[in-house]
């Protein structure tokens, strides 16, 4: 039998905390790079917007945001998928420790969000489609925290939560859809965030902070799965070597 | 397949009369909620026919959530829930009929009154009628929304609030047409797309509800 190198086994928490952990300053200092070459690129370099004013480099914060709260609810979803078909329990822990940090996100885009749209739209909120929801977003990225939380059993409250992902997205699109159509229906668009044509620098600084934006995600999702693996596997044997290594 | 669901509602809308304080209580809750918002805007009819489609709608949504709990939890309880599951039949068609009796007796009441608290708001019979209509086509699939809810939540403590806050977040499409279909009829557009996506939505989550709630009654049972 070959010897091949097996993705699987770091499937479980013993061989994945290791991993996680060297892992994790590896990401901070992407992160790290990443963020100081966008907000570089977003201060001081890219061109102030004629229309706005400064006032529009919120976008570098206020975008990668957006995103990271879209993109880290599907990933949950993806662990949660994995969780329910394979019954692995390292994924439901993804999800868990990934949850605050979209929630994060999700809150972040709303309040940088009012704060560009006070100087701007002279509102600090419109029942805009996308704010609306980023706002039912943030909703559901709360009712799956306070579920995970009321379970006491790790795995039940691991299952459940999995369950509420896959049903929310498959919801996400409809409640997207119905809100953007509610909005025209109700009052037009009065507000076009769509931009005619955008400076390559913005968009470079824009990508670049989305590119700290995950890596950071990722860095502080791999820093919370390992507190969640040593809360729960506490009675295993690799738990107490691990605590009786780092000398506590 | 029609006889488990045709026994799981008989059983259910028995058990439902036996104790119809909870029907009723539920129906008065809507008229109560309905009849708050006058007292708190003002009597001018304008904005009541304005408001009157919302309002209605959102105390529809608060009247089914407050009946959810109970739709496994006496079940779950003296352990006629775990028999369930272990029966022959998939679980899943044993939710649908659960989720068709929590229709007959908490979605078709509101339909039946909300005409009657419409006139109050001074709605026009022919948003009357569309209002009727979409209470009708939407309140079954705020049943099977709120079936995978209440499973999901089954014997948590806290699970009353807990419940309102998985699932009122996944009721605003429903909110939305629902209450889209009458504005529409009142602002003279036609409310028939409204309800053609309200329909689809009911078809979409009587479908495929009961199966996710099967799955997370299974969940909950283990």
């Amino acid at each position: 039998m070959k010897d091949r190198f097996n993705f699987y086994r770091f499937a479980s928490p013993a061989t994945f905390y290791p991993l996680a952990g060297a892992l994790i300053p590896f990401f901070v200092a992407i992160s790290v790079l990443f963020g100081l070459a966008g907000l570089y690129l977003g201060m001081l370099v890219a061109p102030t917007d004629f229309q706005q004013g400064e006032g529009y480099r919120i976008i570098f914060i206020h975008v990668p945001a957006s995103w990271m709260s879209m993109f880290i609810y599907l990933v949950m979803a993806f662990w949660a998928a994995i969780g329910l078909a394979f019954n692995t329990r390292l994924s439901g822990m993804m999800a868990q420790a990934l949850a605050p940090t979209g929630a994060l996100m999700a809150f972040i885009s709303l309040w940088t969000g009012a704060l560009w749209g006070k100087p701007m739209w002279g509102a600090w909120w419109v029942w805009d489609a996308r704010l609306t929801s980023e706002l039912i977003l943030l909703f559901l990225y709360i009712g799956y925290m306070a579920l995970t939380a009321a379970i006491d059993d790790a795995r039940r409250a691991d299952k459940a939560g999995g369950l509420l992902l896959l049903v929310g997205v498959v919801n996400v699109p409809i409640i997207y859809f119905s809100v953007k159509w509610w909005n025209t229906l109700h009052q037009g668009s009065s507000v076009n965030l769509a931009k005619s044509s955008m400076a390559q620098t913005m968009l470079w600084g824009m990508l670049l902070m989305a590119m700290c934006f995950w890596m950071y995600s990722i860095a502080v999702a791999l820093m919370r799965v390992r507190t969640i693996m040593l809360e729960r596997e506490r009675n295993t044997d690799w738990v107490k070597a691990v605590l009786e290594g780092e000398g506590k | 397949m029609l006889k488990i669901i045709t026994a799981v509602i008989g059983r259910d809308l028995k058990l439902a009369m036996r104790r119809q304080a909870d029907i009723v209580s539920a129906m008065f809750f809507f008229v109560i909620v309905v009849s708050l918002f006058p007292l708190g805007i003002g009597p001018e009819p304008d904005l009541l026919r304005k408001l009157a489609p919302g309002v209605l709608w959102v105390a529809a949504l608060l009247a089914t959530m407050l009946s959810l709990p109970r739709l496994f939890a006496d079940d779950h309880r003296d352990g006629t829930l775990e028999q369930l599951a272990l029966a022959p039949h998939p679980l899943g068609l044993v939710v649908t009929g659960k989720v068709i009796a929590h229709w007959l007796v908490s979605g078709l009441p509101l339909a039946l009154i909300a005409p009657v608290l419409g006139i109050q708001f001074d709605l026009s019979s022919e948003a009357l009628v569309v209002l009727t209509g979409a209470i009708l086509l939407g309140t079954p699939a705020l049943s099977g929304i709120g079936a995978i809810g209440a499973a999901l939540t089954l014997g948590l403590r806290g699970g009353g609030v807990l419940l309102s806050l998985l699932v009122l977040p996944l009721y605003i499409p429903v909110l939305i047409f629902g209450a889209g279909a009458v504005d529409a009829t009142v602002s003279g557009l036609g409310g028939e797309g409204h309800l053609s996506l309200l329909a689809a939505l009911t078809f979409a989550s009587l479908g495929f509800a009961p199966w996710a709630s099967a799955a997370a009654l299974k969940i909950a049972l283990e």
